[in-house]
């Protein structure tokens, strides 16, 4: 809350908003009602071996605003993430029924390429993981990858990934340093550079501050808020002022099912079921 | 999201590696195979020429004596080849059975002073002194007892031979003694310092803690590290080759002179004709000892995995 | 009632010697010497009856006289060369094998089996794959080969190529369980960030989980050139000579000398078995023998050393990794 009222002098768009039923304020922001549907998921089930993780969620994310997905642990929503670039597909035993669209293309179709996919859908990670590689290095992994070996053509999107994450100023006197020489805040913002090297149009996130202070938490929230205005964000999350404060759109997942989804103002303020209530206000379980 | 998402890139380096590492996984695991396959499939044919009560003893008619006798020898080399496995069983077990008792004991103190009392400086130093132990070859370690303690011993117990089973257990337990101390360390290090809290907490002392608490805790990983011990002592070679004397008898006498199944192995595998008699009873001889060695490691690696998932829990 | 609750405690200021602790305490300290002074004991007895043997004649020269005189050379260049022949097979088909299992072979039972066979193989006695070397190379794979190929009695006698090839069976095992922890020990966290920015599985494998493994990898490859240098058991009956006049060097194109797989060869540790047990007078070489031990054991002893810094330095590298 704290936080949230420190960034609103920053913020010029972010006024003032309505308090919600979780404490802290939900901030008004230009409307993203109107984007267009960028992911449609559609009856999707989600089986681990014979333990059905997630039962027919239906849901379509819009284009430029940042979706968060609550509930408690194990109710699906880091499952349902990562059904959105097949991260899943690395597990043995995993499989879908139903189909997840990403501009109207079912990603599960056989003959998508996954690598491709996961190019464009990318993905950050609970506990920051860089390489233990160069900073540098760790930028430029996903372009090298994908073919670009030119060293100006490199150090050129390295440097636009790491202003684009905020982190540019910090380190770049010391590109050539490790990567695990950076504070927890700091790895968590190169994770993200490394993600927007490759030029994703979808950046899903895993509870990207559950290990982080509260400052680095609050620079992850202010970077997800600039993001937003380029990318599509799906973000899961455990704390719910976090959700109030950076998303435009909540899904509450309880047991694999998708209880309820709509606007965050609506979620936070007025929900239609009685769990989401219960959840959101902490009377759960 | 463009129609880019259905780009099939060709990357037929990688098909190829994946192809040969899958190749290499597979003819290891054919290389594996072909040991337990060859060894057992010579080893039955010893039954094509042989009475499975060879392997006992042999009815033997005796000049000295003027009637048959049941003999129960390994005289591979005699005009009556007699097969019995019982005095290389009675060899290997005289020397296996004390080397891992001293071993044992010696291992699990040591395991017991690494694990609960050794400062990390002194730790650094002896965890890498075990592992130069275990890495000084066992001819060497034969060549020691052979040379220096063999004459040593037999001085001070008086012993009939100079070479014997006590000496060549002397050298094995040196031998299994470094794998020893590092499982059953392992496993007392695995015990959760709660453990060890609440004992002193409800008023204990240190070795209050250490028998009452963590020994009991670790007393499978313990027993793993001793059936494993056993088992290495078992199939340790040049040690017993070297320093046990080779004189196959059936015989209780620790200071006697016997013959290890691998000791026979190693000593008339040189001069045996393929595809005779004698030929394929080193072979069962060979498939013993590989059961023996490799149930009692199956065992050992049984107990220390539920140790493991019981720990976690 | 009372009494039953009430315990009988000692004074809290109460200085009551614990003999039972003392004696525990002296027991294990002492217990926990004896390996060290038996390091101690058998380097220090090796190093002084075998160092005044060791001069630049002696790791030079041939034997002579019936082996009671000269050098250990053949012994060195035959130990080398089998070495590096046995590390050749077993390294590049370990590490491909221990990949593939952990990165790509899951986790069904059939592998759960294949894991344990493996790991329990590292524990077979030595002289059982001596057992099937002979069975195997060189009277089964050999003599068919020559029985095919026409050439005599060329692969089907003991020589090096078989003797390094069962060496390599040997240590296999202990390269795959080296390498399986050494890639285990790569966070998943690491392989799932490569997978998200849409690299492949190899490209995961090659850029992101090699690099960090590789310490480890090492350091299994090393002591397994230990193991394999040090063993005597497997190689006595498949190539190993009692005494060759020649070095197994033969000449390519009638120039070029290289190794000659299909000769016998000398070896130290062989060597050591064979003067100390087999010689005509055991006596007359002690010498050599405390001298061939000084080398055999001063090469294990810096393998070994080797290792044990490399692992110090590369767990050192990890901890950083592992924040």
């Amino acid at each position: 809350m704290l936080i949230a009222e420190e960034n609103q002098g920053t913020r010029e768009k972010i006024k003032m908003g309505t308090r919600t039923l979780a404490g802290g304020v939900l901030v008004d922001r230009e409307d993203v009602t109107l984007n267009p549907v960028k992911i449609f998921s559609q009856e999707l089930d989600m089986f681990y071996g014979s333990v059905q993780a997630l039962h027919g969620i239906t849901m379509e994310i819009k284009e430029r605003a940042v979706t968060a997905l609550i509930g408690p642990s194990g109710c699906g929503k880091s499952t349902f993430l990562r059904t959105l670039n097949r991260m899943n597909d690395t597990i043995p035993g995993a499989r879908i029924k139903g189909s997840v669209k990403i501009d109207g293309i079912d990603i599960y179709e056989p003959g998508v390429n996954v690598a491709v996919l996961r190019r464009m859908v990318g993905m950050v990670f609970q506990k920051q993981n860089p390489f233990p590689k160069s900073i540098f290095d760790n930028v430029a992994y996903g372009p090298r990858l994908h073919g670009i070996t030119d060293k100006a053509v490199l150090e050129n999107i390295v440097e636009e990934s790491l202003k684009k994450s905020a982190i540019w100023e910090e380190v770049k006197d010391r590109l050539d340093t490790s990567a695990m020489q950076l504070s927890g805040g700091q790895q968590q913002r190169l994770c993200i550079a490394r993600v927007l090297a490759v030029d994703p149009e979808i950046i899903l996130m895993d509870e990207p501050a559950s290990a982080l202070d509260p400052l680095s938490t609050a620079k992850i929230e202010e970077l997800i808020r600039q993001l937003r205005k380029n990318y599509t964000i799906v973000i899961v999350t455990h704390n719910m002022q976090q959700a109030a404060r950076v998303s435009d759109y909540t899904a509450y997942f309880y047991m694999g099912s998708m209880v309820e989804f709509g606007e965050t103002r609506k979620i936070f303020t007025n929900p239609v079921k009685k769990e989401t209530e219960d959840y959101i206000t902490g009377r759960f379980g | 999201m463009d129609h880019k998402l259905f780009k099939k890139d060709v990357r037929f380096g990688e098909w190829l590696i994946q192809k040969l590492l899958l190749v290499a996984g597979i003819s290891s695991m054919l290389i594996i195979a072909l040991i337990f396959v060859f060894l057992f499939k010579e080893a039955v044919r010893f039954f094509g020429t042989a009475n499975p009560l060879d392997l006992i003893g042999k009815w033997t008619y005796d000049d000295w004596e003027g009637h048959y006798v049941f003999k129960m020898m390994w005289q591979s080399i005699s005009e009556v080849p007699k097969y019995s496995l019982l005095p290389l069983i009675c060899g290997s077990f005289l020397v296996a059975f004390p080397a891992t008792i001293i071993s044992g004991v010696l291992g699990i103190g040591c395991a017991i002073y690494l694990s609960e009392l050794a400062p990390p400086r002194v730790r650094e130093i002896l965890k890498p002194t075990l592992e130069l132990l275990a890495g000084i070859p066992s001819v060497v370690i034969g060549f020691v007892m052979l040379a220096f303690i063999a004459t040593f011993a037999q001085n001070i117990f008086h012993t009939k031979f100079r070479l014997n089973a006590f000496v060549g257990s002397l050298g094995v337990a040196l031998a299994v003694l470094p794998i020893m101390i590092t499982i059953a360390e392992d496993a007392m290090r695995a015990v959760p310092k709660e453990l060890r809290d609440a004992s002193y907490a409800l008023g204990a002392t240190k070795w209050q803690t250490v028998w009452g608490t963590v020994v009991p805790a670790a007393v499978s990983g313990i027993s793993a590290a001793i059936i494993l011990g056993f088992g290495r002592a078992l199939g340790e070679t040049m040690i017993v080759l070297m320093a046990t004397g080779n004189a196959a008898l059936v015989t209780g006498n620790i200071f006697s002179s016997v013959r290890t199944m691998t000791a026979n192995i190693a000593a008339e595998l040189g001069s045996v004709a393929q595809g005779s008699e004698h030929y394929y009873a080193l072979f069962l001889v060979g498939a013993v000892l590989f059961t023996f060695t490799f149930g009692l490691n199956l065992v050992s690696e049984l107990v220390l995995n539920k140790m493991r998932q019981k720990l976690r829990m | 009632m009372d009494q039953a609750l009430s315990l009988n405690l000692p004074k809290l200021t109460s200085r009551r010697i614990l003999w039972n602790e003392i004696v525990s305490d002296v027991l294990v300290r002492f217990f926990a010497l004896i390996p060290l002074s038996a390091l101690a004991f058998i380097m220090y007895m090796i190093v002084r009856k075998g160092a005044g043997t060791i001069t630049w004649h002696f790791l030079t020269q041939m034997p002579l006289n019936g082996m009671t005189e000269g050098g250990i050379f053949p012994c060195i260049f035959g130990t080398l060369a089998i070495t590096l022949m046995m590390i050749l097979m077993a390294l590049p088909l370990g590490v491909a094998a221990a990949i593939y299992l952990t990165e790509f072979s899951g986790h069904g039972m059939f592998f759960r089996v294949i894991r344990a066979a493996v790991n329990n193989l590292a524990g077979v006695p030595s002289i059982v794959f001596g057992l099937f070397g002979v069975g195997f190379f060189i009277l089964f794979v050999g003599r068919n080969l020559d029985h095919v190929l026409k050439t005599g009695m060329l692969f089907g006698q003991p020589c090096m190529l078989w003797a390094a090839a069962t060496l390599a069976v040997l240590v296999l095992p202990v390269i795959i369980v080296s390498t399986e922890e050494a890639l285990n020990a790569v966070p998943q966290s690491q392989r799932s960030a490569s997978l998200a920015l849409g690299a492949t599985k190899w490209q995961t494998i090659w850029n992101v989980v090699l690099p960090q493994a590789r310490g480890g990898i090492l350091t299994g490859a090393i002591l397994s050139i230990s193991r394999g240098a040090g063993e005597t058991a497997p190689i006595l009956f498949t190539g190993c000579a009692y005494f060759l006049p020649r070095l197994p060097v033969v000449h390519l194109f009638g120039v070029i000398p290289i190794v000659n797989p299909f000769d016998q060869f000398m070896e130290l540790s062989y060597h050591i078995f064979i003067m100390a047990t087999q010689s005509l007078d055991a006596v007359k070489t002690l010498p050599i023998q405390y001298g061939t031990t000084l080398v055999l054991i001063s090469l294990t002893f810096l393998l070994n050393l080797t290792a044990i810094v490399f692992r110090i330095h590369f767990r050192k590298k990890m901890g950083t990794v592992s924040i």
